[in-house]
C-alpha cells in the first residue's frame, strides 16, 4: 500500500518515535516486573537492574501468596469487572441503538444528557452514591461496585456505540424487519456482530479503570470478603513500612487477568474487521 | 392478488414535506416503476408501501385491505435493496429461507422453496457459501432469490441495480423482466435511470418534489409527456427545448427529440432553418450524437443513425419534423 512514497528515512523517524513511545509507555511495568523478583535490598540498591541469581527472590509473590485471602481478592475482581463490563455493553448497546434507529422527539437532548457523564466524574457523587448504598443496605457487597462501575461506563460507551451503529446499512435493518424479524433479534443478530470492533473498544477503555479502581472499592466495600486485587495490595503499604516486595508481586499479578481480557477483546477486534459485512 | 392503492398518501420529516399527496393505483401483475431524480421521494414512497415509513396521512391499500397499521412483515410484500442487505452470518440457504422460517413455515417446504429460487436464479452451486464469499451480482440475485422465496402479493425493488457494472446491470434487468413474466407478480421498482424505466415498466410513474409529474406507459411517456419534466427526463439523449417564438410557433418553447432533428450542410437553405456551430461529436458505432451550438436555443443534440463524419466547428443547419414537436406554455405545462 503507498510503497512507492515510504523512504526509509521516514520509515526509520516513524519507526522511532514509535518504539520511543513504547519503551516509555512500558518502562513503568518493566521496572515493576522486575523488582517483583528481587530482595529488598536489591531493589532499592540497584532498582533498574536484571534480578540476575545475586538478586534474584521471591519472597514478594511468597508473602503475598501467604497473605491467604489473596485468590479472594483476585476472584473479587474478576467478578466486579466482568459482570459490570457485561452491563455496560448490554446496556451501552441497547442505548446506542436507540438513539441512533428510532426518532422520538428529545433524541438530541437525550444523547447528550448521556454524554454528559463522560465530562463529569462520577466519583463528585461519592457522597450521595454512599449514602444510597447504606440506605439501600448494599455497602460491603459486590452489587454495589458493579452498579457504581456500570453507570460509571455507559456514557463512553453510549457514545462511541451509537456513532457506529450510525454506520450499520439501514438496509440490512429493514430487510430483517420484511422478513419478521422483530427488533430485539434485529439487534442482537444483525447489528452487534457488525459493531463488535466497536465494542472491543469500548471494553478496553471501560475495563481497566474498573480494575485499577481503588476509591470506590474502598469507600463501599473496604470489608476482607469483598476487597479487590487494589485494595488487597494496600495492606502491604503501610504509614511507615511499605513491604515493597510484596507490593510490586501484587500489581505484577493484578497485571495478568487484565491481559488475558485485553488478548480476548483484542481478537474480537480484528475478527470483526475482517468478517464481511454488507456490500 | 397484488393490487395498490395510494389514497393521498403524504409524508413529512418534521417541518419538511417529502411526499406531498401521492394518488396511485398499481393493478394486479404490473411492473411499476418509480422513477425521478434524486431526492425527489420515490425511495420515502417506497418505504411508505413496504411499512417501513409511517404515512403521515393518506391510505395504503393491498388488495383492497388498509395496510397503514399492517407491520411490514404481515403486509405480504417482500423488497429487494439497492446494497443486497444480505444477513452476513447466514448462508445463501439461510438468508433466503429466513422470512418463511420467522413464519413458521415447515423445514421441508423452506428447503423447497428455496431450491425452486436457487434453479430459477441458478444459484444452485452457491446455496452454502456466506454473503461475503459472493460477487456482486451473485449477491443481487441472491436479494432476488430472497424476495422470490415468499411468494409475497408485492414485490419492491430499490434501485437494485445501482451498485452492478453496466454489463451485469444489463444481465439483471433482463433477468428481472424474465422473473415478472414467469411470476406473474406485481413489482413496483424504484429508479433513478430511465432506461431502466422504459425497458421494465408496464406503467412509469414521473415524480418530482414528491409529487407525481404523470404517470403512464414508457411510450406514452416518451411521445406524450405532459410537462417540460417528463419530455426531459425521459428519453435519452434529452429532448431539446428550442423558444417557440424564434421558429414560430405558438407557446414558450418547443421540445424535439434530437432523433427528429435533421442535420444540412450549410449553402443548402430552407424553411425553418436553425443556424449553429457543431461543437461536439459523440460516435456510439450504431449512432452518432452531434451537439450544435446554437443561438438562441443554445445547445441542441441531434441524433444520427450509424457512423457519420462532422468536422467539429463547421456550420451546419438545423430542421425538424415539424409534426413531432411539442409545444409547451410558460409553465412548462404541455398545449394541444
Amino acid at each position: 500500500m503507498a510503497k512507492a512514497r515510504l523512504s526509509p528515512v521516514r520509515t526509520i523517524a516513524a519507526h522511532a518515535v514509535l518504539i520511543t513511545y513504547t519503551i516509555i509507555a512500558l518502562f513503568p511495568v518493566f521496572v515493576i516486573v522486575v523488582n517483583s523478583f528481587k530482595s529488598r535490598r536489591a531493589i532499592f540498591a540497584e532498582p533498574l537492574a536484571l534480578p540476575w541469581p545475586e538478586h534474584f527472590d521471591l519472597v514478594g509473590y511468597q508473602t503475598v501468596l501467604r497473605q491467604g485471602d489473596f485468590f479472594l481478592y483476585f476472584q473479587n475482581s474478576m467478578i466486579v469487572t466482568v459482570v459490570s463490563l457485561f452491563f455496560v455493553l448490554l446496556f451501552g448497546a441497547m442505548a446506542a441503538f436507540a438513539l441512533s434507529e428510532y426518532r422520538f422527539r428529545g433524541n438530541t437532548l437525550m444523547g447528550l444528557y448521556l454524554a454528559l457523564g463522560i465530562m463529569i466524574p462520577i466519583r463528585l457523587g461519592t457522597v450521595a452514591i454512599l449514602q444510597i448504598m447504606v440506605e439501600g443496605g448494599l455497602v460491603n457487597t459486590l452489587t454495589a461496585l458493579i452498579l457504581v462501575y456500570t453507570a460509571q461506563g455507559l456514557p463512553l460507551a453510549v457514545f462511541i456505540l451509537s456513532e457506529f451503529m450510525r454506520t450499520v446499512s439501514d438496509d440490512l435493518k429493514n430487510a430483517g424487519r420484511i422478513d419478521g424479524l422483530s427488533e430485539y433479534r434485529i439487534f442482537f443478530t444483525l447489528v452487534l456482530p457488525l459493531v463488535r470492533p466497536a465494542m472491543a473498544t469500548v471494553a478496553v477503555f471501560t475495563m481497566i479503570p474498573i480494575w485499577n479502581d481503588l476509591w470506590f472499592p474502598l469507600i463501599l466495600a473496604p470489608s476482607e470478603a469483598t476487597k479487590t486485587i487494589t485494595l488487597g495490595s494496600q495492606v502491604f503499604i503501610g504509614q511507615f513500612v511499605t513491604n515493597w516486595n510484596a507490593v510490586l508481586a501484587a500489581l505484577s499479578l493484578a497485571i495478568l487477568p487484565v491481559l488475558v481480557l485485553y488478548l480476548v477483546f483484542s481478537r474480537q477486534l480484528i475478527r470483526g474487521i475482517t468478517a464481511g459485512a454488507v456490500k | 392478488m397484488g393490487s395498490l392503492d395510494l389514497k393521498s398518501v403524504t409524508k413529512s420529516f418534521g417541518p419538511v414535506d417529502v411526499i406531498k399527496g401521492v394518488d396511485l393505483q398499481v393493478a394486479e401483475g404490473e411492473f411499476c416503476v418509480f422513477v425521478g431524480p434524486s431526492g425527489c421521494g420515490k425511495s420515502t414512497l417506497l418505504r411508505i408501501i413496504a411499512g417501513l415509513e409511517d404515512a403521515t396521512a393518506g391510505d395504503i391499500l393491498l388488495d383492497g385491505r388498509r395496510m397503514n397499521d399492517v407491520a411490514p412483515a404481515k403486509r405480504e410484500l417482500a423488497m429487494v435493496f439497492q446494497s443486497y442487505a444480505l444477513y452476513p452470518h447466514l448462508s445463501v440457504r439461510d438468508n433466503m429461507g429466513l422470512a418463511l422460517k420467522q413464519a413458521g413455515v415447515s423445514r421441508a417446504e423452506i428447503t423447497a422453496a428455496t431450491d425452486r429460487a436457487a434453479e430459477m436464479l441458478s444459484l444452485g452451486a452457491l446455496m452454502d457459501r456466506r454473503p461475503a464469499e459472493l460477487s456482486g451480482g451473485q449477491r443481487q440475485r441472491v436479494a432476488i432469490g430472497r424476495a422470490i422465496v415468499r411468494r409475497p402479493k408485492l414485490f419492491l425493488f430499490d434501485e437494485p441495480l445501482s451498485n452492478l457494472d453496466a454489463a451485469l446491470r444489463v444481465a439483471t434487468r433482463i433477468e428481472i423482466a424474465r422473473l415478472h413474466r414467469e411470476l406473474g407478480a406485481t413489482m413496483i421498482y424504484v429508479t433513478h435511470d430511465q432506461v431502466e424505466a422504459m425497458t421494465l415498466a408496464d406503467k412509469i410513474v414521473v415524480l418530482r418534489d414528491g409529487r407525481v409529474e404523470q404517470v403512464g406507459s414508457p411510450m406514452e411517456l416518451y411521445n406524450n409527456p405532459a410537462n417540460t419534466f417528463v419530455a426531459g427526463f425521459i428519453g435519452s439523449p434529452q429532448m431539446n427545448f428550442l423558444v417557440a417564438e424564434a421558429v414560430g410557433f405558438p407557446g414558450q418553447t418547443v421540445g424535439v427529440r434530437p432523433e427528429h432533428l435533421a442535420l444540412h450542410p450549410i449553402g443548402t437553405k430552407s424553411d425553418g432553418w436553425i443556424e449553429g456551430q457543431v461543437s461536439h461529436v459523440e460516435k456510439l458505432g450504431g449512432e452518432t450524437l452531434v451537439y450544435v451550438h446554437t443561438i438562441p436555443h443554445g445547445l441542441l443534440t441531434v441524433r444520427l443513425f450509424g457512423e457519420q463524419d462532422q468536422a467539429v466547428g463547421e456550420p451546419v443547419g438545423l430542421t425538424f419534423d415539424r409534426l413531432k414537436a411539442l409545444i409547451f406554455d410558460a409553465d412548462g405545462m404541455r398545449l394541444g
